[in-house]
Parts: C-alpha cells; structure tokens; sequence
C-alpha cells in the first residue's frame, strides 16, 4: 500500500530512503501495477531526485535502455541516470522513450502534487490541490493534515479541507466517516460524487453496499445538494451556450440585415462573404507567422481590419459588376448572386486548396474559466460574444449616428425624395452594401476562431443567417439581434433531450410555423414607411 | 466481356514481350489504368485527400520499377466532393467509361455502400482502405481496413481495463450514418455481454460538419459524475477539429474522461493545439510514431514525395492508418495481378487470397484466403503534445477480421466468405 510507504516516511523521516535503482528499474519497464508501485515508493522517499524524475517522465524526457539496464533523464540532449544523477556520455542504441499512459500519468500527477503541497508559491500549491482533488484517497492523511494545517490561503485551505474530508471517507472509524460525508455536500470538486457513490449504490444482490443507514442517508443528503448545485451551473451554462451560439450567429447575420434587411437585396453570396473574412483572417495569421513570430499572439487586432477592407472590397465590386443592374428585381438578383457564390467558392478552392486551413486560437483565447466543476466558460466564446455586442453598436451607431446611416436610411425609405433632394442614391448603395459585406468579413473572422475554415464555410451559414433575419423582421437591427440570440438560445436547450440532429430539424419547423403566423417577424416595422 | 478480353490478350502479349525487352523500355509502351476515387472536397476533404497522395506516390513507386507485369500505371482521379450519389456515378464512370483494372476509394461507409452496386454489376474492384463496421462482404471488393474486432473491440476492452483507467460508464458519440450507428450497435451488445448496464451507456449522433459541441461536451462531464466514464468517438471528418477545440477549451481532460476515436488520426489533428488533449486515445493498425526498418522507409518515401509535389502540408508530412491501408492494398493489388498474369477481374479477385507483405506496421499484412480483409495488428495510441501517438497497448500478432460481428443477432448463420454470383 501508497499509504502505508507515505506513512513510514512521515513517521519516521530519517528513514526517507534515497532513490532506490529497482523502483527506477519498476517504473521504466514493469507491467502496470509494478510501475504504479514504483511511482508510489518513489514519490514516499520525498527525496528532491524524486520530484525531478516525476517531473521528467510527464514532460516525457525519460529513456530507458533494456540491454544495459539503466534509465535516463534526458535534458536538451544531455542525459543523466535517473537512479544516481551520473551524467552519460552516450545513451545507449536500444534507448527508447518512457510510455506514459493515462493511469500512469494519473499516478504521476498525484505523486508530483504531494511534493508541490510544500512549495511557497501560491499558484504551484493551488495547482497541487487540484491534482489531490481528483484522487484524495490515494493521499495519505498525515500528510494533507500537515498541508492543512501549513497552509495560509484561507481558499486553499477550503480546498485542501475537503480533500481531506474525501479521504476520511475511506476511514475505518465510522464517525470520522460520518462527519466526512456531511462536510462534503459543500465540495465543488467533481470527484466528490463518485466518492459519495458507493455509499448509496446497491451490489447485484439488490443489498445496499453501504449497510449502515445513517452514513447511506447522509450520503444521499450530501449528493443530493451536490446535484442541486450543478443543475444550476448546468442551466446557466446552457444559457451561456445559448448565446455563444446566438452571437456566433448574429456576427454572420449582421451584414444580412444591412444587405438584404435595409436594402432588400437578396444576397446568396453572402456566406462567400463570411468566408473571405475567414480566409483574410488566416493569410494574416500565416503573415505574422512568417515575419512576426514574437507578436503571434496579436494577429487578431490586425485581421479584424483586414477582414472587413477585404470583404467589403469584395462586396464593392460585387454590387458596381453585378448587383446595381438588378435592383427592384429580386428573382434574378437571387440568381446572379448565386452564380457568384459557386464562383467565389471555386476561385477559393483554386487558390487556396480544397482542404480546410488551420486557424489557431491565440493563447489568450484558449482555455477557459472555471466557474463550478461542471461549468468552464472557454475564453474564446467569451471573446466572441464582446466582440458581436461591439460590432452591433458599431452597426447602430453608423446607421444613426453618421451622415451616411442617415443617407442609408433616406434611400430605403423614399428612393425617388431621397434623390430629389441631392443624395447620389448609386454612390449609398454601394457604400451599404460595402458595410453590410465588411460586417459579414468581420463575423468569418470570429467564426475562424470557432469553426473550421475552408471553400465550403459560407454554405454552412447562409441559410441561418436568412432565418435569424427574416425571424427578428425584416429591417429591423434589433429584430436580428434578438432573432439570432432567440435561435441559439432555442437550439440549445432542445440540444440536450433531443439530440443534435433532431434540434436542427425542430428549430426549422417551428421557424415555419412561426413565419406563417406572423410573416413579418418578431419587429414589425411600422407607419409609412412599411409600405414602401 | 469485352474489355477483359482485350486486356487478357494485352497481358499475353506483355507477358510474351517480358522476356525479351527490358522491363523500363516496356513499361512506356504498355499502361493500364487505375481508379483514385477520394473526396477532395467537401467535409471529407480533411481526411481522404491524403489518400488520393499516397496513392498516386505508390503507382510513381511501382512505374519506376517497371510497372505491373511491364504496364505502366495511368491513374484517373476523380472528386466524388463528399457527395454520395456521386460516389456512383464517379464509380461508374471509372470502371464503364475508362475501363480502369481496379479502384482505389471511398472513406465513409455511406459512400462505399453507394457504389458497391456499381462495383457489382460492371463486375469492378474496390480497394477500401478504411476500417468501417463490418456488415458487408461483396467479391468485389478488398478491406485493408480494420473490422470492428480488429478495432473497436479491443479499444473497449481496453478502456475497461485496469491500465485503461477501468471505465464503468460509456458515451458512444458519432456522426449520424451507417458506421457510427453500426459500430455503436456492435459495442452496447459487446458492452452489454460484459456487463455495462443500459443506464451506463450514452449514445449520440451529430450530423455530418456539426460545429458546436458546447452542449455535448457540457453532457459528457454531467455523465461522468455518475462514475468512472469514457468516451467513444465514431465522429467523422472536420467535425473532430470544433470537437477537440472544445475538448481543450472546456478542460476536460483524458485523465478524467479519457476519448477513444477511431476515426482520428495524425491528420486529423493537424491544425489542432493537441496540448490539452494529451493522452486522449485512437485504436488503429498503424501509427507514424512506430519505429522500425519498413516505416522508416515509408515515412521517407512520403515525406520526399509530398514535398517535391509541393503538397499542402509538406513541411511537416504526417502518415496515417488509412494510408498505410491503401499503400498495402496497391501492392498486394500488384502481387496479384503478377500471381494471376492478367488484369481480368476474376482472376486478379482469385490470386489476392493468402498474398502478404511487410508493412509499415512492422507486421505481416496478410490478405485472408477467404473473406476478403487484411489480419491486421491492433494498436491504441495516446495523443502526445506534438500531435503524434504513443502506443500504450498493441496484439501479439496480426488478427483475423470478423466481418460479421458476432455481437449483431443472426450473423452466426452468415458464411465468411462472399457469395459466389
């Protein structure tokens, strides 16, 4: 037993053992319970050797060699031997890495942890913690009492308390066990509940494992309020991906509600346009790469830029060639820009391949935080969700704040005044259609964060981005907004009972039936200019 | 037969001519055309246009050492684009169109169901080099793929093993279509025999290019509280990108919920920060990581090759399980029509029971005499921080396919061998 070796350790320190060449040897090439063992009594010397093997077999630096029976710390090419510390000259030809597997890695981590529980730095400890949480009984006691009782981190030691409430449940004495039970119904650790299990789980026979009844019915108390805690996390965490999805959404569906909302031009290039944001948004990722290694990190704050100039480019060129000989005509506009949907995709493909192309999340937006053990908000769908809110005040402001919102506005509304009163109409149309296609740049430089990026992404979206805008009213920013946080909201919560695949369906058919009900979509535009 | 007589009489002459002329000087003369039938667009695309490479780098291999009995290899490419229906039609078109003596292709099950009737009725010859879910025995076709015991069995049998960490509970998530579905039918009965209550099993699809996989990673870590749980992914194509992102991102980790894909290779984690999805799994016949002569050999090929073409990629070329399994099925393709002396169908069919060779996976491929798939070793690997896979577990030896899977009711009454027609 771990517990017994960690315990003669404690008990009698002057006996901690240097490292011994057989438990180097077990860990190298035993079977797995052997290298388990050997991890154990190795981490029980709590000999600073020890640690540095630990830490080298996760970082995978650790060879073996069979023939010369020997194990070795390999480091930037200079290899020691794990069981001395002797530097080699030359490692052996049967060198060969040390597999690690995931209980091995497990066990590591554990052993490693013990060690760190010691250190001074805050954040060593408090990654420690973490690691005891997911095993607490494989600790022996002594020793998280000796952490408690060290540690001055008022939250940490809240941590390490019920840590070493989880290994008292494996304590023969029964009130300790009791008492254990009852101060774990606060743990927010996700082990604590397969720890509480056995308590309350019956064997094959239909007999209850646990035989006392009152530790069972402290048990079921204790998973009870454990449950009740994650319902909650695990409600707002479907809201939360609710709305990550509705803003994933609403980023493609902005430039709709420019184009085909404001302008009523039917635009079925538009997903082409998400994509070229996309593709804008990678070039620039490869750019920084290959001239500016060290400010990687940063390429986004360059290819949001980028990403509209060139999608609004795009739309520019679409709406002078295509699109302004068609107006008042919406079948063939439909047509048209089909065509040069199937065009761009395949100009794409040409160019850039038709495999997908790797768009890395920086640094900063990878991970996520940890709100409750069953609920991590991943940096980058928070990102995503800040970045739509900015993009939809932009969208309002230019519209109602600037002297081409207002001319935009004029146009949608009174084509022939507007003209009349000297507002070049062709010149605002560009310019609208221009914006609406820049926004749809920026939301495929979002969606690379999230998605895949290749020929095909715009597909993906188009016929989304026409429900969210046709769902919130035609003409209506707010109506869009709402629309597509209300899909994303929807999808996810039918997600859970239905199933991916039958939540797709279910939201079309409501959305079908919700349209025949009211044609004119969450906001309805109303007076005068309704008509026109 | 038309065309298989006139090919017959091409390979007596061939066969006539090899004696006299040197092979190099012949191998211009003569040339037989071959099939590459991949995705190389589409949601496949991630997967599959490798294939389409390491195929067309074998046919330039085998060219340069004279060809098939003195032919030269002319490969016709086709992009079926992921479409299934297209998958038919291009197959048609290869085998009724440009008469090519065999066909390399297809990756998901749905697409080789849609053209097996094709292959059936032109009497044509498929190479599938994927593994799939069994269920399915034409003679038309060779799987140098695995079978579910040659690869989702023991992937199981491993997760509940004391090494494997000894999961109590399942989720079986997967792209919705044939193979997900089938193998997910194979591994609740398999689970069910060692006794996995239905409570503890979990089974999802997603549909093809599925995105957002914030909800399903959220219910995998709900189902998890209930006990030691792992996961199964039969998800397929550029889906497992957003899903691994997810993975990362949300922080679980392998050494909680460890993932079991076996549709995830080295390239499919091309793109992907593996980092935070070290020790996740993949059961395979072959991983790049595994050293010996054969695959030091075919990793330099592959890498020399994918370079000079300039192919996406080439500055960190990855080889994968799928194309060690189309690599093998080209020379064993070889070795036949040499065995058969023609590129007749039937023969070349007849002559490819018991042909083997050395491959990459540092075992012997055998092509069994009877059912039509390779024995094959079985590996499971863990993903490392560089994208690679350490292999944790791995048979003794090459295993013998079970097409037919006896976890599915009624398949102990089906002959392992196809149907004579």
């Amino acid at each position: 037993m771990p517990a017994v070796a960690l315990l003669v350790a404690l008990a009698f320190p002057d006996a901690a053992r240097a490292l011994s060449a057989s438990d180097v040897q077990e860990l190298a090439t035993g079977d797995g319970d052997e290298r388990v063992e050997a991890v154990r009594s190795l981490a029980a010397t709590r000999d600073p050797a020890a640690r540095r093997l630990i830490e080298a077999a996760l970082s995978g630096s650790v060879q073996s060699s069979s023939s010369a029976r020997q194990v070795f710390v390999v480091v930037d090419g200079k290899a020691v031997d794990a069981a001395t510390g002797a530097p080699v000259a030359a490692l052996p030809a049967d060198a060969e890495d040390l597999v690690v597997n995931n209980r091995l890695r497990r066990v590591l981590e554990t052993a490693l942890a013990v060690f760190a529980l010691a250190s001074d730095d805050r954040e060593e400890r408090a990654a420690a913690i973490a690691a005891v949480e997911k095993d607490p009984q494989s600790v022996d006691t002594a020793l998280l009492d000796a952490a408690l009782a060290r540690e001055p981190d008022a939250a940490l030691g809240a941590r390490l308390d019920m840590v070493r409430a989880a290994a008292a449940l494996a304590s023969d004495d029964r009130a300790q066990r009791l008492a254990a039970i009852g101060r774990l119904a606060d743990s927010r650790s996700p082990s604590t509940r397969l720890l509480l299990l056995p308590f309350v789980e019956r064997n094959a026979d239909g007999a209850f494992r646990e035989s006392d009844a009152e530790l069972r019915a402290a048990a079921q108390a204790a998973i009870g309020a454990i449950d009740d805690r994650e319902r909650t996390s695990r409600l707002a965490g479907a809201v939360f991906s609710g709305v990550s999805l509705g803003s994933v959404l609403l980023l493609a569906a902005l430039g709709l509600a420019i184009t085909y909302g404001l302008m009523g031009v039917i635009n079925m290039a538009h997903g082409e346009l998400l994509m070229v944001g996309a593709y804008a948004t990678w070039i620039v990722q490869d750019a920084f790469r290959a001239h500016l290694p060290g400010a990687v990190d940063w390429y986004l704050a360059a290819a949001i830029p980028a990403a509209f100039a060139s999608a609004a480019a795009l739309g520019v060129v679409i709406e002078r060639t295509v699109i302004r000989f068609l107006y008042g005509r919406p079948l063939e506009t439909l047509l048209a820009t089909f065509g040069v949907s199937l065009l761009l995709i395949q100009l794409v493909r040409t160019l850039f391949g038709a495999q997908n192309v790797e768009v890395a999340n920086p640094s900063w937006m990878s991970g996520g935080i940890e709100l409750a053990s069953n609920l991590t908000l991943p940096w980058n769908r928070l990102y995503i969700i800040l970045f739509s809110a900015l993009v939809v005040a932009g969208v309002w402001a230019i519209l109602n704040l600037t002297r081409l919102g207002l001319f935009v506005r004029a146009v949608t509304q009174n084509r022939a005044m507007a003209s009349c009163v000297g507002v070049k109409t062709r010149r605002v149309d560009t310019m609208a259609f221009g914006l609406g296609s820049g926004v749809a740049g920026l939301g495929g430089c979002a969606l690379s964060q999230v998605g895949n990026v290749g020929p095909d992404l715009g597909q993906a979206f188009i016929v989304d981005s026409f429900m969210a805008v046709v769902l919130g009213g035609v003409g209506q920013l707010a109506g869009t907004v709402v629309g597509s946080l209300g899909l994303g909201v929807v999808s996810k919560f039918l997600e859970p009972w239905s199933g991916a695949v039958l939540a797709k369906i279910a939201v079309l058919v409501m959305i079908v039936l919700f349209i025949q009900r009211r044609p004119q979509g969450l906001f309805a535009l109303k007076g005068r200019s309704a008509e026109a | 037969m038309h065309s298989s007589r006139r090919s017959l009489i091409k390979a007596a002459i061939a066969a006539a001519l090899i004696g006299a002329a040197p092979a190099q000087a012949l191998a211009q003369a003569k040339t037989v055309k071959v099939g590459v039938l991949h995705s190389l667009s589409g949601t496949m695309a991630i997967s599959e246009t490798v294939l389409k490479d390491v195929a067309l780098m074998a046919f330039d291999e085998i060219n340069a050492k004279g060809g098939v009995m003195g032919h030269r290899i002319e490969p016709v490419v086709v992009d079926p684009a992921s479409n299934w229906p297209l998958f038919a039609e291009k197959a048609r078109q290869l085998v009724s169109q440009d008469k090519v003596a065999a066909v390399f292709g297809c990756w998901t099950s749905v697409s080789r169901k849609s053209v097996l009737p094709v292959f059936e009725e032109l009497n044509g010859l498929l190479f599938y080099p994927v593994q799939y879910e069994g269920e399915d025995l034409s003679k038309n076709v060779f799987y140098t793929g695995a079978a579910p015991n040659q690869q989702a069995i023991p992937a199981v049998e491993y997760l509940m093993s004391k090494d494997g960490g000894g999961a109590k509970r399942f989720v079986l998530l997967g792209t919705d279509y044939v193979y997900p579905r089938t193998t997910n039918k194979i591994l609740r009965a398999f689970l069910k025999s060692k006794g996995v209550k239905e409570a503890d099993i979990d089974e999802k699809y997603t549909p093809f290019g599925h995105g957002d996989y914030q909800t399903i990673v959220a219910d995998i870590r709900k189902f998890s509280a209930g006990g030691k749980t792992a996961v199964i992914s039969t998800i397929n194509g550029d889906s497992n990108v957003p899903f691994y992102k997810e993975l990362g991102n949300q922080g679980l980790k392998a050494t909680d919920v460890p993932v079991v894909a076996f549709s995830v290779g080295e390239e499919e984690l091309r793109g992907v920060d593996t980092r935070p999805l070290v020790g996740h799994l993949a059961a395979w016949n072959y991983f790049m990581s595994i050293k010996n002569p054969e695959n030091d050999a075919f990793k330099a090929k592959w890498a020399a090759y994918a370079k000079a073409k300039k192919l996406p990629g080439a500055d960190k070329p990855l080889t994968n399980d799928p194309m060690e399994a189309t690599y093998i099925g080209i020379y064993l393709w070889k070795q036949a029509v040499e065995k058969a002396k023609t590129f007749d169908t039937d023969k070349v069919i007849a002559a490819m029971g018991g042909q083997s060779m050395k491959a990459p996976s540092g075992f012997v491929a055998k092509m069994d005499e009877k059912n039509h798939h390779l024995h094959k070793p079985v590996l499971i690997g863990e993903v490392k921080g560089d994208g690679q896979f350490n292999v944790v577990w791995k048979t003794k030896g090459p295993v013998r396919a079970q097409p037919w899977s006896p976890f599915i009711e009624g398949n102990d009454r089906k002959k392992d061998e196809p149907e004579k027609k």
